[in-house]
């Protein structure tokens, strides 16, 4: 039966060749921009808090998307996330740990945040925070706390170039749009157009696929998110330019840890004082065409004291 | 548990597209494969190897990436079908290879003398087909076809990443919504065996009715 | 295969319309692919930018560890699996009623579901009661249950399938049950099962691509990355389908010669499991020489 050791041996030789071409770390962060920021000294933390757990530990593990360009995507050549969502990721990082931008890849393994699992993660300590374009609200504000905002989008709607029927959000209605399943903006659309035939998928390039194939009139979220498809395809897509609500990203964290939360509104501050917020948003969402804002101002809210949200349609997240 | 009982509509709903998809599929599922496992014994090479092709295509990949081609690559092809349109079609094709195999072994069952007789009695093919093998064949194959709607049934979930909303989809978002994930799946899976468990049922007795009794 | 059709061979008449339809069928598929190529390439579809990224080496890696990953959570699940249908098999065929009634629930339970939603269950409800895994886990968690369950029937199908007489000869040289099951029926009906077992590895591979609805970083999801980077989500499906149906069409042959060098040494036929549908890719996997047996082993 020399086929089937045939077969069987180039199967196990398929197996090996995958096996053998070396196997690059899973998700480790990318080198960020050519930062030439000193290294930074390890600080040290009262025993007990989230920061000194960490330290303890060695290492971070954060949830971040994979396909958003700009924010969060994973690049396939290096094997790695990249993302202005990253970057801000890795400077709290090396808040916790010291040293420099480029050994701190180390220390944070990026997991990849789904819609539905953000809050369950945060609650069961499977990631220690996300930094994945999540929306504040106070809905979530229920099961966990967020640090930030480091940065307001709002939502927007995309068309094709040539396409001058959609100018805001109202004329959405009746029409076909697309945005992703459960999520923020999909929660919007339904309450302010709620007319509109709303298209949801797990990602929004397929969303982008559809309105490419006329499927769809629009697709609609966060501007940041939109700009990143329309700088990839400038002749085929435009936005339409008027956001029509606040989208303050934030970072998720277990509901109650106020030093870390402390912790991390502190760095987020001292990042934005010493010009590298600014550094790192021309690095990645600043290559899309997106001017650098300035800063948001960082929300110390006293955690629990958000009022529980009185309309049904809120628990979605995007 | 009020997550289920709040929520009935839902899960109505999303039974009820299940349903459609599936038994849709399944028309669609059986035509095809009875054409394919014609086309398999065809004297005609191009068309043998076009059947054979197309089973071992679609059949080695994953129903998932059936669906994400027909709904994101066929539109450049030319064929843009609306989501629900694109998985009756993915679960049709998908199914319609199993079908296939099945009704072809349901015929290969049949044995020749009855071919020969028929052959003697003058009837042209097209006549011996229709009238003398595929009744004994089809009588075989009610219990595997059976089996392949129930699997179609199940696999119609699949239709939850192209945006149909089926009850697997239901079952998630509810899920979702109310971070009760329990009560859903339970209502999802209650409403499924409530599809599965009587079609293996009705299966069982339509069997025995069209057995041949030899 | 020249096939003698429907037994008869077949006269100058039919000759000559054969070769008619021949010409004609081929000209009529090579239109069709021409067509079809022809869109694609209007809708930019076979642009260079589009295809270049699969000439880089770290693509190519980046998709080639997705399969691996794929390969490695089949394996796993496998084995898994095997390991809890050996038990829900000897479970069900136990002289205890009680085990047997709580088995059949569970089987008939997860087998009347489908694996999305069982993977969804896994993946987005186990975090929410606390269960904290790899992705990896919760996925292979869902495939072990749910195949474990359609491979428990396989099995008790396997072991019924055995001659009867081996078991009486068992016993009547004073076995006992179990070490009649351990020493003869279950290393007999495990040969007999093999081929079924590497078809079942054929779709455990295909279910495993569900795990990139739920952020599992298998061959698609790593595709629809790789899809969403270079904005080249044709391609990437395309590739991905291309090494799926490789993978699994080389296992779907080796299946196939286990079974025919199976039937040949053992005299054993295809193990037909009633009511399991598609779930056993062995349905397709009977080649020529299937039939379709009158099998009364259903519950």
């Amino acid at each position: 039966m020399r086929n089937i050791r045939l077969m069987a041996a180039s199967l196990a030789a398929i197996a090996l060749v995958a096996t053998a071409c070396g196997d690059s770390d899973d998700n480790p962060a990318v080198g960020g921009g050519q930062s030439n920021t000193p290294a930074e000294t390890r600080p040290t933390f009262e025993a007990g808090t989230t920061m000194a757990n960490l330290q303890n530990k060695g290492k971070i593990v954060v949830g971040v998307k994979f396909d958003q360009p700009g924010l969060g995507q994973k690049n396939p050549i290096t094997n790695k996330v990249e993302g202005f969502d990253v970057e801000v990721a890795k400077q709290i990082a090396l808040g916790i740990f010291g040293g420099s931008i480029n050994d701190i890849e180390s220390k944070i393994e990026f997991r990849e945040s789904i819609t539905a699992n953000r809050e369950v993660f945060i609650e069961n300590g499977t990631v220690d925070m996300v930094v994945a374009t999540y929306t504040i609200n106070d809905a979530r504000k229920q099961r966990i706390d967020f640090a930030g905002p480091y940065y307001v989008a709002g939502q927007d709607i995309m068309v094709k170039a040539n396409d001058n029927s959609i100018r805001g959000v109202n004329d959405l209605a009746g029409k076909k749009t697309c945005s992703v399943r459960n999520s923020t903006p999909a929660a919007n659309i339904k309450r302010l157009v709620p007319t509109a035939d709303l298209t949801e998928f797990d990602q929004y390039s397929d969303c982008v696929q559809a309105l490419r194939d006329n499927r769809v009139t629009s697709v609609t979220t966060d501007n940041s998110i939109l700009l990143g498809f329309v700088a990839a395809s400038p002749t085929e897509f435009k936005i339409v330019g008027n956001k029509f609500t606040e989208e303050p990203y934030g970072i998720g964290v277990r509901k109650g840890d106020d030093a870390f939360r402390t912790f991390i509104n502190d760095r987020l501050e001292a990042i934005y004082a010493n010009g590298e917020w600014a550094k790192l948003f021309q690095a990645t969402l600043g290559t899309l065409g997106i001017p650098t804002p300035a800063p948001p101002r960082v929300d110390r809210y006293v955690s629990g004291s958000a009022p529980a949200p009185t309309t049904t349609t809120t628990t979605a997240r995007p | 548990m009020d997550v289920i009982t709040e929520n009935l509509d839902v899960f109505a709903e999303g039974m009820r597209r299940t349903v459609e998809l599936s038994v849709l599929s399944f028309i669609l599922a059986f035509a095809l494969g009875v054409v394919l496992a014609g086309l398999r014994v065809s004297p005609v090479p191009p068309l043998r190897w076009a059947s054979a092709t197309f089973v071992e295509l679609v059949r080695n990949t994953p129903l998932l990436v059936l669906m994400f081609i027909v709904v994101f690559a066929f539109p450049s092809i030319g064929f843009t079908w609306s989501y629900f349109l694109s998985a009756v079609i993915v679960l049709a094709a998908y199914t319609a290879t199993f079908v296939g195999e099945t009704v072809r072994s349901g015929i290969n069952s049949v044995s020749k003398g009855q071919v020969e007789a028929a052959r003697a009695l003058g009837l042209t093919f097209p006549q011996v087909l229709r009238l003398v093998v595929m009744p004994q064949a089809l009588r075989t194959v009610v219990g595997p076809l059976g089996g392949i709607f129930i699997a179609l049934l199940k696999n119609s979930g699949v239709a939850v990443a192209i945006n149909v909303n089926e009850l697997t989809s239901a079952a998630a978002f509810l899920g979702t919504e109310t971070a009760q994930f329990i009560p859903a799946f339970l209502g999802a899976a209650a409403a499924y065996l409530m599809l599965t468990i009587p079609s293996g049922f009705a299966t069982n007795w339509l069997e025995q009715k069209v057995a041949i009794k030899r | 295969m020249t096939a003698p059709f429907l037994g008869d061979a077949l006269g100058p008449r039919g000759r000559r319309q054969t070769r008619i339809l021949t010409v004609i069928s081929a000209v009529v598929i090579l239109g069709l692919v021409v067509v079809a190529l022809m869109r694609l390439a209007d809708k930019g579809q076979l642009d260079e930018a589009k295809w270049e990224p699969f000439t880089q080496w770290p693509v190519q890696r980046f998709f080639l560890e997705g399969i691996r990953t794929t390969v490695e959570v089949s394996l796993v699940s496998m084995v898994g699996a095997m390991a809890l249908a050996t038990f829900l098999a000897l479970a069900r065929l136990a002289r205890t009623g009680a085990l047997r009634w709580a088995t059949t629930l569970f089987v008939e339970f997860f087998r009347g579901l489908p694996l999305v939603l069982l993977i969804f269950f896994c993946a987005l409800g186990l975090p929410a009661y606390g269960v904290r895994l790899s992705v990896f886990w919760y996925v292979a968690i869902g495939l072990i249950v749910y195949n474990g369950c359609v491979l428990g029937e396989i099995f008790r199908a396997g072991i019924l399938s055995l001659d009867r007489g081996q078991t009486e000869a068992a016993y009547s040289l004073g076995m006992g049950y179990w070490q009649a099951m351990f020493l003869v029926i279950i290393p007999q009906a495990a040969r007999r099962m093999i081929p079924a077992i590497v078809s079942q590895l054929v779709t455990l591979l295909k279910d495993s691509s569900l795990g990139a609805a739920v952020a599992f970083e298998e061959a698609l999801r790593r595709a629809r990355i790789n899809g969403e980077f270079f904005q080249n989500p044709l391609q990437s499906l395309f590739v991905v389908a291309v090494l799926y149906i490789v993978v699994n069409f080389a296992l779907s042959m080796l299946a196939r010669r286990l079974e025919v060098r199976q039937r040949r040494r053992y005299k054993a036929g295809a193990i037909v499991v009633p009511g399991a549908g598609m779930d056993l890719a062995l349905m397709g996997a009977q080649g020529e020489s299937a039939e379709i047996a009158d099998d009364d082993t259903a519950t």
